[in-house]
């Protein structure tokens, strides 16, 4: 099997995924551009050896539809035999988008690919493509489907985290991207979004609040409990979890994961590809995975994943040195660390 | 035209008039010569070019009651039937046409060129307000008592004769699917305002009103058969959709945990038919409807909520020899919190009442109750101060037993003690008159044990209410070795005045509904003991279906209570009778802990003065172990509480204490709500089959012990493939 290495990564900085955040003037295929465009400079690279460029987008609707990574592709200026394909599994489209290019790229397949991401949840918004799950009583009974706010307040209620602790990991996490961002930690995969005349529109992540202590967030109410309580969805992870005796709502915009425009582009080859476009192997892909994992409470996923991809790799939890887990709430990564019993310090550090 | 349920005229300016008006009924019912009648009067108004347009109404005092239901049993019959002769595909193909009929000639009616107004004169209630909803235009009777809506589901059925689509295109589809969910019959007002209706007139003019818009020139044209139809909350797929769909589903699993099949068939039909052109919506929903026809649980609902109660409220247990009693004054006996209830339901029947307690302020209080529920009910529009004063006044409370003079039916519900209700009957029998019945209100003495102390044990019965009595359906009436007909005739009698449901079953410790509800409470207590987490036990029970958990139930009727009873079961019965984990507990909670249910505040649940009820947070250190949650079977959980339930019911019938399962069942459904899904405790073996229930039976017994062993009655039946209602039911008895 060949290994795939990581060659380059970047990204644009975070916007407001909101109509006064600084991305929401550029579009969909601005922003996918943007890192496609970084890859190709910054490697001076000759795009005709990327075979693929996959990109992860979870509502490809209106601007972002119709395969938005072969359009990037085109209009990044790649050569016109570069292809593309549009990819979706929720959160996790843009980590997948690198899986899938991997893959191609240890299978032999293909020696060259991008994988990324985009989405501006600012211009397309969330839900924006539908879908069954939510609606159709066909899965959404079935599959115990509730949104994810709820599902991370199930999990803080079931683990046993409090508001108290939630917030306290929510403090920490922005007080580690400010230093991260002080320390000048993402100089180098940081690329700015300018306009068509160069001029500077983002140069950094928008949406942290360093300023964030307990005392702020204690005067923030939880999001979930209307949704839980008059929407049904308390029952639904009663149902789903009968040991919880009631939900407690301890997630609010406070510490969750923020809405944000941006995107991504990870550049992976073979040992050969890298060797013909002159670029030194940052990093190699040893493993991954993908699990389904209990769909009321959805996020324990990272835990389920995690001793999958390690049985896979026969690693054990501490052969690892940093974990980057989605902070998509509070409690998300909180039970990430509760089941591994792994030390903080190398969990999301920056 | 040779019509047999409808008389059909047609007027000098050519409007037809439709008169829905059956022979030997005195409701309208929807029945296949119905249908019959109507395809021909559809064909006949769509054909005949000298008729502009077609009104319906009925000929009785209300306009329809829906389907009859029976009709739909025999639909089912013979799909069973022709499966076995033309095999199951064919014969589903014949079961989906027929059940559809009903639809496909509301849709040709809806489609036939002609105006259409339907003049509602009275009650309009399921498949005959599809009828209406299938009328291009609605006149409803402005009267007090007129009701339209679509109840299907509280039989385990939903409108399937377009009624889900039609509702669905004319309400926003969250009120719409609130309105078929609960069943809901709306007054005129509300129907016009929740645009059902179009118009509400005197019931004398309907008629007219719905001739005068046909000859005014209303259309023949549904709105969702009109170029550019939009629903009132627009699409499925979009932001309106979004905040409606995915709380509908949740909020149907909150009220249902999944365990009502015609509930989820009206969320499918709608959010399917919703995206589809109306006669492909229709289709849809026949095939939901088509299914739910067949499924168990309309079966089930329809047989004990429906016929059987039915059959029990019109006096199916009643001795046919003893002429009907008409009862007026009624004696009440102890005016606690059950007497005074008694006291309230009778009064409130229209008899008169005298309620005794030992003094003056005692009675006082207990007449002090009716008072109270009577102004609460003026609070809420249901009554009038002078309903309240006049049925105040039925009410004679006082600690003279003299009073109870030409009483024809005593209820005593004095304390729990042999010797203060021998002392009661004594007092009241010594005043009353020999033909005079008396009636004990015990829930736990043997009724032949007490009788020993009334002058005439052949008038001695019992009348068992449940808590709250004016809430509570059930009467359980317990025949003593000796009550004779008369007494069992009159309180049959007594029953029906106060319009609860009664059934009739022989003496026995806990007599039926205790055994059950007994079990099921401490099923829950040894779960707990075994180290299942509280919430989860409690979960779990109303998962399957039960109203209250087993736990909360112990606060409700009090945790010393379940003690006190403990103790005398195992005075009585010797200490193999009782759990020792259970007494353990319940030691704990009540001697130790102090705990004793909602009434000193503190029981297995905290119950805060504002704020609703926890479990206490004390309660996991009453466990000696506990069990991972995650490794725990819910559906085990969930068989446990509901067979120990099924299977003391089964030993009831064999032991000869209930005789009749419609009485096991609805006395079940409605003493206790045992998961009315499965139409009562012995449905719920019949539905699954004696074989597949001994066999679980079986391995609940292996796991957790000899109280899930199968009585020999369940194996024997299980062994020759019988059912109770085959076995018991009204036509074995003829048979045999």
């Amino acid at each position: 099997m060949a290994d795939a290495f990581i060659y380059d990564a970047v990204r644009t900085p975070r916007g407001r995924g909101k109509p006064d955040g600084a991305l929401h003037q550029v579009s969909t295929l601005g922003l996918a551009t943007t890192a496609l465009g970084a890859i190709r400079d910054r490697n001076r690279l000759d795009t005709k050896l990327v075979d693929d460029v996959v990109l992860g987008c979870v509502d490809p609707v209106g601007e972002a539809g119709g395969d938005i990574a072969r359009a990037a592709a085109l209009a990044s200026g790649y050569g016109q035999t570069v292809p593309g394909i549009q990819i979706n599994r929720f959160c996790a489209s843009g980590l997948d988008a690198v899986n899938f290019a991997s893959a191609q790229v240890m299978s032999g397949q293909q020696d060259m690919a991008i994988g990324g991401g985009v989405e501006s949840m600012s211009r397309v918004g969330i839900g924006a493509s539908g879908g069954a799950w939510p609606v159709d009583p066909a899965i959404a009974i079935p599959a115990y489907f509730m949104p994810q706010g709820v599902s991370a307040d199930l999990i803080a209620t079931k683990y046993g985290f409090s508001r108290d602790e939630v917030d306290a990991y929510a403090v920490e996490s922005q007080k580690r991207a400010a230093a991260a961002w002080a320390d000048g930690r993402f100089a180098k995969s940081v690329v700015p979004v300018r306009d068509p005349n160069g001029i500077v529109l983002l140069d950094r992540d928008e949406h942290m609040r360093p300023s964030t202590d307990m005392q702020s967030l204690a005067s923030l109410k939880p999001s979930f409990t209307m949704m839980g309580e008059q929407g049904g969805f308390d029952a639904v992870a009663i149902q789903a979890h009968p040991d919880v005796e009631r939900v407690i709502h301890v997630h609010h915009a406070g510490n969750s994961s923020g809405i944000v425009d941006g995107a991504s582009a990870v550049l992976i080859g073979n040992k050969g590809a890298g060797e013909k476009a002159g670029l030194k192997p940052r990093a190699r892909v040893r493993a991954f995975a993908n699990i389904g994992s209990e769909p009321a409470m959805m996020l324990t996923g990272p835990v389920d994943v995690t001793k999958k991809v390690l049985a896979r790799a026969g690693m054990s939890i501490s052969d690892i040195d940093v974990f980057e887990v989605n902070e998509a709430f509070a409690a998300v990564v909180l039970r990430f660390m509760q089941a591994f019993d792994v030390d903080p310090a190398k969990v999301t550090p920056r | 035209m040779n019509l047999k349920n409808f008389r059909f005229d047609v007027d000098a300016e050519g409007v037809a008039l439709a008169t829905w008006d059956m022979p030997d009924r005195s409701m309208n019912v929807i029945t296949v010569g119905v249908m019959d009648d109507l395809d021909a009067i559809v064909d006949r108004v769509a054909g005949d070019a000298a008729i502009k347009g077609c009104v319906v109404t009925s000929g009785k005092d209300s306009f329809s009651g829906g389907a009859d239901l029976t009709m739909l049993e025999g639909l089912g019959r013979e799909l069973g039937k022709m499966s076995k002769t033309e095999g199951p595909e064919k014969a589903m193909k014949a079961f989906f046409d027929g059940s559809r009929r009903l639809s496909q000639i509301y849709r040709k009616l809806e489609k036939s060129g002609k105006p259409w107004a339907a003049a509602i004169n009275g009650t309009c209630l399921g498949g005959a307000f599809e009828l209406a909803l299938a009328c291009h235009y609605r006149v409803l009777a402005d009267h007090d008592k007129a009701r339209v809506g679509l109840p299907e589901i509280k039989i385990g059925l939903f409108p399937g004769a377009g009624g889900t689509q039609r509702v669905a295109r004319l309400m926003p589809t969250g009120d719409a699917l609130q309105m078929l969910f609960k069943g809901d019959q709306l007054r005129p007002r509300a129907a016009k305002s929740a645009n059902l209706v179009h118009e509400i007139a005197p019931a004398g003019e309907v008629v007219a009103k719905a001739k005068a818009w046909i000859m005014g020139g209303g259309k023949g044209v549904a709105p969702w058969d009109m170029e550019g139809f939009k629903t009132p909350s627009g699409k499925v797929f979009s932001g309106a959709g979004m905040m409606i769909w995915p709380a509908a589903n949740a909020i149907y699993r909150r009220e249902t945990s999944d365990n009502y099949p015609a509930a989820k068939a009206i969320l499918h039909a709608v959010y399917e038919g919703l995206q589809l052109p109306m006669d492909l919506a229709l289709e849809v929903e026949s095939r939901w409807f088509a299914k739910i026809l067949r499924s168990k649980e309309a079966a089930a609902m329809i047989r004990s909520l429906f016929v059987s109660m039915g059959e029990l409220n019109k006096g199916a247990r009643r001795p046919a020899n003893v002429p009907p009693s008409t009862l007026k004054k009624v004696g009440v006996l102890g005016a606690g919190f059950m007497g005074a209830g008694i006291a309230y339901v009778s009064a409130l029947a229209g008899l008169e009442v005298v309620l005794i307690d030992r003094d003056q302020e005692s009675a006082d209080r207990g007449k002090a109750y009716s008072e109270k529920l009577m102004t609460g009910q003026i609070a809420k529009g249901r009554a009038k101060t002078a309903d309240r004063e006049a049925l105040l006044a039925r009410i004679t409370a006082t600690p003279d037993y003299a009073a109870l003079a030409g009483c024809d039916l005593v209820v005593e519900a004095v304390f729990e003690d042999r010797a203060v209700k021998a002392e009661a009957t004594k007092k009241a029998e010594a005043v009353i008159g020999k033909d005079a019945i008396f009636a004990s209100n015990t829930s736990t003495l043997p009724i032949s044990s007490l009788a020993e102390a009334s002058r005439d044990a052949t008038n001695f019965i019992g009348i068992h209410f449940f808590s709250p009595v004016e809430k509570m359906m059930l009467v359980e009436i317990i025949m003593g070795a000796k009550t004779g007909d008369r007494a069992l005739a009159v309180a049959l009698d007594f029953v029906r005045a106060i319009k609860k449901t009664p059934i009739v079953v022989n003496d026995t410790r806990g007599f039926y509904a205790n055994r059950c509800v007994g079990n099921y409470i401490k099923e829950g207590h040894l779960m707990f003991m075994e180290g299942v987490p509280a919430a989860m036990i409690e979960n779990a029970a109303k998962m399957a279906g039960m109203p209250v958990g087993p736990l909360s139930l112990t606060d409700e009727v009090a945790v010393d209570l379940a003690w006190k009873v403990l103790q005398a079961t195992k005075k009585d019965l010797g200490p193999a009778s009782v759990d020792p984990a259970q007494e353990t507990l319940l030691d704990e909670l009540v001697n130790k802990q102090g705990r004793l249910g909602r009434k000193n505040g503190k029981g297995f649940y905290d119950y805060p003065e504002k704020g609703q009820k926890s479990l206490w947070q004390g309660l996991a250190a009453l466990q000696p172990k506990k069990l991972d949650p995650d490794a725990l079977d819910v559906k085990e959980l969930k068989d446990r509480l509901l067979f120990v339930q099924a299977l003391e019911a089964a030993r009831t019938m064999e032991e000869g204490v209930v005789t009749d399962p419609r009485e096991a069942d609805v006395g079940s459904i409605l003493g206790f709500g045992f998961a009315p899904y499965s139409g009562g405790t012995l449905s719920f073996i019949d539905f699954m089959g004696a074989k597949a229930f001994v066999a679980r039976a079986d391995e609940l017994e292996k796991t957790h012990g000899a109280r899930f062993a199968a009585p020999k009655l369940l194996r024997e039946m299980a062994e020759k493939g019988e059912t109770f209602y085959g076995r018991f039911g009204a036509g074995a008895k003829k048979a045999a």
